[in-house]
């Protein structure tokens, strides 16, 4: 039998699947990078949730980047 | 929608449902996740190149070791989201709505990809890249099935909306999966039969089958790890448009 001529079979199999599975990895970890992101440009501008600022509103008044997540 | 009201004594159900602590426990877990489904992929992986070719397949049976995994998951993921759509529907789980919708894209990637590797494979063993038979084309409805909940839980701007219309679809579509794995039984086709999960136990030789089932529990592992991760920016992501119209309102004042 000739197993080699179906090396293209195989690696294209696996490349393809690493193409399709680190395109996805790739998408779901930009996409969360860039919700942090705006969530921390809003909390800068003093925008945060009710429960946020019900919580500590000294604080969060003094340190508007590090409270309410 | 944020208004959650927290009673004295909260269960472990309604912890579970704050979504802020669940995103406490989720990113200690995440590190974990990924952690064992990189190496369980490996692993299996690994052993799967070290297997010997087939006596029938010849050195196509590597295909096997991803091809079987992604058809597995693709049916899973379906499951898990069904569980999910009964969140919805009958506890109003604040949670389960976000996970069907984080849930979809990784489904429609892993089942373009068991197609995929399944027409790759077919093209040296069957001599064609594709035919109707009903394993393939139960699946390839199931791709569909994806793809119409992917636009459905994002035609809306209010995600609460599109919800319940996204978990009926869920549960509808549910009458696929066991149409897709007991479709090799009912009906004459070109798809071999079960191999692994059958009444009288696995039809396969250890040095396929322990690289086969690790590599399987890898990609599970890393389905759950992604499906955390997509959670986690689902919530970040309804918090941001909360807050997006809380400060047009202030704007506007």
């Amino acid at each position: 039998m000739q197993h080699h001529d179906y090396f293209g079979f195989i690696a294209s199999a696996y490349g393809l699947s690493a193409l399709g599975i680190i395109g996805l990895c790739l998408w779901i970890f930009l996409d969360g990078r860039m919700q942090r992101r705006a969530l921390k440009t809003l909390e800068a501008q003093g925008i945060r949730r009710r429960s946020a600022r019900e919580r500590q509103p000294a604080a969060a008044a003094a340190r508007p980047s590090e409270t309410g997540r | 929608m944020s208004d959650i009201i927290v009673s004295a004594k909260p269960s472990r159900f309604a912890i579970l449902a704050n979504p802020t602590r669940f995103l406490e426990l989720s990113g200690k877990v995440q590190p974990w996740l990924y952690g064992s489904a990189i190496l369980a992929i490996g692993v299996g992986l690994g052993l799967g190149f070290a297997a010997p070719p087939d006596y029938q397949q010849g050195l196509t049976v590597e295909i096997m070791f991803i091809h079987v995994p992604f058809a597995w998951l693709c049916m899973m993921i379906w499951t898990v989201m069904s569980v999910s759509a009964l969140g919805t529907l009958v506890w109003r789980h604040p949670l389960a709505d976000v996970a069907v919708k984080a849930a979809a894209p990784i489904g429609a990637v892993f089942t373009a990809l068991a197609l995929i590797t399944g027409s790759i494979w077919g093209r040296p063993m069957w001599g064609t890249w594709w035919v109707w038979d009903a394993r393939l084309t139960s699946v390839f409805v199931l791709f569909l099935m994806y793809l119409g909940l992917i636009a459905l839980t994002r035609a809306l701007d209010d995600p609460g909306k599109s919800a319940k219309a996204a978990a009926i679809l869920v549960l509808v579509g549910f009458v696929n999966i066991p149409i897709i794995k007991f479709s090799v039984d009912w009906w004459n086709t070109l798809h071999q039969g079960a191999s692994v999960i059958r009444m009288d136990g696995p039809s396969m030789p250890a040095v396929f089958l322990t690289p086969l089932l690790t590599s399987a529990l890898g990609f599970t592992l890393l389905f759950f790890a992604l499906h955390l991760t997509a959670m986690r920016t689902e919530i970040l992501r309804r918090r941001v448009a909360a807050l997006s119209k809380l400060a047009a309102r202030r704007a506007g004042d």
